[in-house]
């Protein structure tokens, strides 16, 4: 384990201000984390006294769910806030909500909101660490760390390797927060979508490559993540029919034979089967799709207690 | 009652140059200009090792009154100009209710006029409530005095009303002043479009969005023969149009804002709700052709789009936050620190972009330091330096994207038609 | 940290280690439900070591695994770095078995304290015995080992390390005075 990591107290916004040993400290949590998780009896007294709050001002029940289990897995107690459909309302006011919280003894918050910028607000409010569960189209720096988990335990490293991500990149804050986790731990990314649906400057922003052609983005690749396309989408005028995004950006039978023999691939869920990705790919045995699931309660236990579970390190000398 | 300036360092418009000599003032009219003037009568300020600048003029300040007071007011805004180095603002008329009828406007010049600060003109609507569909009553307007018409914050999207209102208020002579904006480009967009809407996840507003109806108005305005001043621009390709159609002899002209002239997107990287307007910082690239077009006169005014917002707004999530920043205070300052204490920039240029040129855009015979000419100056410490703080901010908002930087040019005096308005 | 003197040396050191596998062995008739646990970090070499010596001595083969108890301290809020974690390695069902954890040093007791509670999230074994090569005293809960090493009294303010040749240049426990 790396030396000197020390994550007691510290916010998650991004993985942009977490160093590539810190990220591999959180793997190493997680492994342990995950043998936890897979014994009978799942639940470890470390965090007995921490209250964590989840504040979802968005609709997420897969998200929300994984740090509550995480939460109590690791014997703390949690709050759980949920304004969803009301994040862009006038009159809300955050500052009071979490003034509130805090009264209440509030040890940590994880937060999950529809405008990107807002977990740091929380903090301004709050000295609690906040975590970010997803904050508009910005970071989704959690489903990252769970996504690079899952191939860092596959592979041993994230070094070297060449990794794609497919799909509606300009709406996604979970590829933005893997194309900075994944370049930080030495990937190659390249990120692959129609035109309308990539992020200007892309490449210059994340270092990362833009590649317009499916075949050409995958052939290389030792993962393949697949992003779930939003219906609405194509009222928008982004792009002409599902049918031929499906035709064009959709990880079918053929575009698996393209690939590497051992390529990984993922999703981060839910998946539009038959569009993104059809179900001869993704209950393939290069799948490791509903692992993901798994990783993902296994990082946020990891994470809590890498956060919570210590003094932090400003309070020393 | 008269007044002695002594020894100033004295921005002489005919010569345009800066000379130490003295100023006496009587009444609102600068009587004399010379070395070692003397009058038993006059009060004497001693002005040495200060510059004396024609009062500043800011053609594009949003006083929030009537209707949004706890943002700014009339007072206020007249105090934080009067701070600023300002003698003479223009107030944009989208308030509430609209100023596009005379009774609204006569609110403005009333309760401006009973004050002894900054002089406030008044811009009236291009359309009805602002809202692009009807043209506003331009000529009774005319009538109550306004000395330009805008939908400034709004835009006309419809081609044919841009048409009528264009080819309507040019039988009036003043300025028809357009904040370009195409909404279905610009939609939600809170940032540039590009390099920071890609890392923040947010919508971004396209140049593009703006250089179409700088194209179209261009055209308007060289079909109506009309005269077209362009808020606020923020791209180099829309410095390069206004540019080329000045060459072609459209009767255009343009302002920049001090903003836009020294930040760029870089700095909305943390969210920084104060850092978030319209248009929106752009690149380095665009912000070198700003201050290129400010070099060779394709742009003839600094204003600076003085938009006050509550900290209670700003203080929302990003997307909640409304757009807009303040800027009468820190414009002169934070030029002068920034492009010409460095020497980007001439100071008589600077002085002339925010007195001069703006005076003839809207047809006033101010923004000139001549005999017979009226007293509006701004004496400033080139100097002194100070923290621009929300302490030091006169107006009743802080929204300011120069929270915590150190400026030189620190205002001294302020006169309005002879009076000293401000103080420091 | 200041080195004060040597408590125990390497031949020492094998002579403790062999004595306690004979102990051991007298109390435990048979070993087929006997699973030995370290506990991280130099609890985990001393099990296997001593494992080694009763395999030898009695030509048996016996189960060794990894414990570590950081997700089980009582002191989490108080440590002043981050605590490093590691996977704790039980390829055994602990059910019913009879377990013998492994330690270098037993002070306090919060460590054997934390032992126990991770053992049982695992399984209910039959019985727990327990194993330090040093007993330093100033013990803070009611815990005490089954098999001694050696017994040194200390004061809080001294440190005891024990070296294996498994991790470091050296085999031997040194005593050492830290600085205030």
């Amino acid at each position: 384990m790396a030396k000197n990591v020390n994550l007691v107290g510290r916010n998650l916004y991004d993985l942009d201000t977490y160093s590539s040993a810190e990220i591999e400290t959180i793997f190493e949590t997680t492994q342990v984390m995950k043998s936890i998780i897979k014994r009978d009896y799942k639940k470890i007294p470390t965090l007995r006294g921490k209250t964590v709050c989840t504040l979802f001002f968005e609709d997420s029940t897969r998200t929300r769910i994984s740090f509550e289990l995480a939460a109590k897995r690791l014997s703390a107690d949690v709050i759980s806030f949920t304004k969803a459909g009301s994040s862009l309302k006038k009159g809300e006011s955050l500052q009071d909500t979490v003034y509130t919280l805090d009264a209440m003894g509030v040890d940590l918050y994880v937060i999950r909101h529809g405008c990107p910028g807002t977990p740091a607000l929380v903090h301004k409010y709050s000295d609690k660490p906040v975590l970010n569960a997803g904050d508009g189209k910005h970071a989704h720096p959690t489903q990252a760390l769970l996504d690079m988990f899952s191939i860092w335990e596959k592979k041993g490293t994230l070094d070297g390797l060449k990794i794609t991500i497919v799909g509606d990149i300009l709406h996604s804050r979970v590829a933005r927060s893997n194309c900075i986790g994944m370049k930080k731990m030495g990937a190659e990314v390249t990120v692959c979508a129609p035109r309308t649906l990539m992020p200007p400057k892309i490449e210059k922003v994340y270092g990362v490559k833009a590649e317009y052609d499916l075949y050409k983005a995958v052939q290389e690749a030792d993962a393949v993540m697949a992003l779930r396309i939003q219906m609405e989408r194509q009222s928008e005028g982004l792009f002409p029919s599902l049918g031929e995004y499906s035709q064009k950006y959709g990880l079918n039978k053929n575009v698996l034979e393209q690939t590497k023999d051992d390529v990984l691939i993922m999703h981060p869920g839910p998946m539009n089967r038959g569009i993104e990705i059809f179900p001869e790919v993704a209950d393939s045995e290069h799948s490791v799709i509903i692992e993901q699931v798994t990783n993902g309660l296994a990082v946020r236990m990891a994470l809590l207690f890498l956060i919570l579970g210590g003094k932090a390190a400003k309070e020393v000398k | 009652m008269k007044k002695l300036l002594k020894n100033g360092n004295v921005f002489v418009s005919k010569n345009k140059k800066f000379e130490i000599c003295d100023i006496l003032l009587e009444d609102d009219k600068i009587k004399e200009i010379g070395k070692e003037l003397s009058d038993s009568e006059a009060e004497t300020i001693d002005c040495n090792g200060y510059h004396i600048l024609p009062g500043l003029i800011d053609m594009h300040v949003h006083l929030r009154d009537p209707g949004y007071t706890a943002k700014e007011d009339i007072i206020s805004g007249a105090k934080a100009a009067a701070k600023g180095g300002f003698s003479s603002i223009c107030c944009m008329p989208n308030t509430n209710p609209v100023l596009d009828n005379t009774s609204a406007i006569n609110y403005v010049t009333r309760k401006a006029g009973d004050l002894d600060k900054t002089r406030i003109f008044v811009i009236g609507a291009m359309s009805k409530g602002l809202e692009g569909k009807e043209i506003a009553n331009i000529g009774s307007m005319v009538n109550a005095g306004v000395i330009g018409i805008s939908d400034d914050g709004n835009c006309i999207q419809n081609t044919k009303v841009a048409l009528n209102v264009v080819r309507y208020a040019s039988t009036y002579d003043l300025p028809i002043i357009v904040h370009a904006e195409d909404y279905t480009l610009s939609g939600e967009g809170q940032v540039n479009y590009g390099k920071m809407s890609t890392k923040l996840g947010v919508k971004g507003i396209p140049s593009l969005s703006e250089e179409i109806i700088v194209s179209r108005e261009i055209m308007l305005a060289n079909v109506t023969n009309s005269h077209i001043h362009f808020s606020h621009v923020s791209t180099h390709r829309a410095v390069e149009l206004i540019r080329r159609a000045k060459a072609d002899g459209v009767n255009i002209t343009a302002e920049v804002t001090p903003h836009h002239l020294l930040l760029t997107e870089e700095e909305c990287a943390e969210f920084d709700t104060n850092k978030k307007m319209k248009p929106p910082l752009r690149t380095e690239k665009d912000r070198q052709a700003l201050i290129s077009g400010l070099q060779d006169g394709t742009i003839d005014v600094i204003a600076t789009d003085h938009a006050p917002h509550t900290d209670y707004e700003k203080e929302l999530e990003f997307l909640k936050a409304p757009f807009g920043v303040i800027g009468l205070e820190s414009a002169f300052p934070a030029l002068y620190t920034n492009l010409v204490k460095n020497g980007e920039f001439q100071l008589e240029e600077l002085v002339a972009k925010m007195s001069e040129n703006p005076a003839q855009i809207i047809k006033q015979d101010l923004g000139l330091i001549a005999e017979g000419k009226t007293a509006d100056l701004a004496v400033v410490n080139l100097d002194e330096s100070f923290l621009f703080s929300e302490n030091y901010i006169a107006s009743k908002s802080h929204n300011s994207p120069f929270l915590g930087k150190t400026f030189f040019g620190k205002p001294k005096f302020t006169l309005c038609k002879g009076k000293i308005i401000w103080q420091d | 940290m200041k080195f004060k003197r040597r408590i125990i040396d390497k031949i020492e050191l094998d002579r403790i280690l062999k004595r306690m596998a004979n102990e051991v062995i007298e109390r435990n008739k048979d070993y087929e439900d006997l699973y030995i646990v370290g506990i991280h970090t130099r609890g985990v070499p001393l099990a296997k070591r001593v494992a080694s010596y009763i395999e030898e001595f009695e030509d048996v083969e016996l189960q060794v695994g990894a414990l570590d108890v950081t997700l089980y301290r009582d002191d989490l809020n108080n440590i002043e770095h981050q605590p490093k974690i590691k996977d704790s390695i039980l390829r055994f069902d602990i059910e019913g078995k009879k377990i013998l954890l492994v330690d270098d040093v037993l002070n306090t007791g919060r460590t054997v304290r934390a032992a126990l509670n991770a053992l049982i999230d695992y399984g209910r074994p039959r019985s727990i015995q327990l194993m330090v090569v040093v007993d330093r005293g100033n013990r803070e809960l009611p815990i005490q080992a089954d098999y001694v090493g050696k017994k040194v009294p200390t004061s809080h303010n001294e440190v005891i390390r024990l070296y294996l040749s498994d991790y470091d240049e050296k085999e031997e426990v040194d005593i050492f005075e830290t600085e205030k």
